[in-house]
């Protein structure tokens, strides 16, 4: 049964490849794209942190930069 | 209507979607993977080697569609001027890309086997070959060009151009003699594939357009910080 679904009557090393590649290029561009998205995020919160109470305060009349910071120091993924 | 979805008001909605999305898309890859590779049965004429279409095609599908939308939205921002657009556009390009360069190799790849070649110039071949040129040149533009008004001009005009393509790549195969065979799944008329394989192909479909969602959320997101972090040095 196991000797089946690898070799597949000869075909095996074809489809195992189409598969493996397709997952590859999957995990890479997921793993570049997760990469990039940590390092804006990491990039804002150092840049948040450098700034004085008043741009600080300023900076966080908008909702988009506290959603930015709550989910920043919440995220796992 | 365009107002409803602007970035500062859905952030919160695309930021925490991410982990739904992979979830679900984590979940739909595991039985897709489990009908294509193990259920779901061998062709009379190519034996295992049809199980490939389960990669392939979705793929090619999705590579498609993404282009659509990309030059549909381009146009968009020509008429309408809407900046969110421009940046939809370059948040979906890169699983578009993935998945045009996945059709070509997964394509070679059951080539092989079915044609007895890895490669052949013909019209959906080559067709598809120069739709992943047009995606690389997209985002190129994003890379190369700093100046963003700039960058969105001619990426919107590459798309616009590539559009072209869209219809050669779907009709290729009605208006010229090539290796593939004519449409086996068709939205108006019937479709000649058995369920027991179309089955599978829906939901390695559906696994892959939650993949390029995901992609495309993570992606927005990195453009919006970006532009938030600018935002910061402004203050």
């Amino acid at each position: 049964m196991i000797y089946e679904i690898i070799s597949m009557n000869g075909y095996g090393l074809y489809v195992w490849s189409a598969f493996f590649f397709t997952l590859i290029s999957f995990a890479s561009l997921f793993l570049v794209t997760k990469f990039q998205l940590l390092k804006e995020q990491k990039r804002f919160v150092s840049k948040f942190g450098l700034l004085n109470i008043e741009k600080a305060k300023k900076a966080k009349s908008q909702n988009i930069n506290k959603e930015i910071l709550a989910n920043t120091l919440s995220s796992k993924i | 209507m365009f107002k409803f979805f602007e970035p500062n008001k859905i952030f919160s909605i695309t930021f925490r979607a991410q982990k739904y999305v992979l979830f679900l898309f984590i979940i739909v890859l595991s039985i897709g993977l489990t009908e294509a590779l193990i259920l779901s049965p061998e062709d009379y004429k190519q034996s295992h080697s049809v199980r490939i279409m389960y990669v392939h095609v979705p793929s090619a599908w999705i590579s498609l569609g993404i282009f659509a939308i990309i030059a549909f939205l381009s146009l968009g921002s020509f008429v309408f001027k809407n900046k969110n657009f421009p940046l939809i556009s370059k948040s979906l390009a890169p699983s578009g890309f993935i998945f045009s360069v996945i059709a070509l190799v997964t394509g070679a790849i059951w080539g092989k086997p079915t044609w007895g070649t890895w490669w052949a110039w013909d019209a959906r071949i080559t067709s598809m070959l120069v739709l992943a040129l047009f995606y690389m040149m997209y985002l190129l533009v994003w890379r190369i060009f700093e100046n963003k008004d700039q960058a969105t001009k001619i990426t919107s005009i590459i798309a616009i151009v590539g559009a072209i393509n869209i219809p050669i790549i779907k009709f290729s195969v009605d208006w010229w003699t090539t290796l593939h065979q004519n449409t086996s799944v068709n939205i108006l008329s019937e479709t000649s594939i058995h369920p027991s394989m179309l089955i599978p192909l829906g939901i390695m479909t559906a696994a892959f357009v939650l993949f390029s969602l995901l992609i495309f959320l993570m992606k927005y997101n990195t453009e919006l910080i970006k532009i938030k972090n600018k935002g910061l040095d402004r203050l």
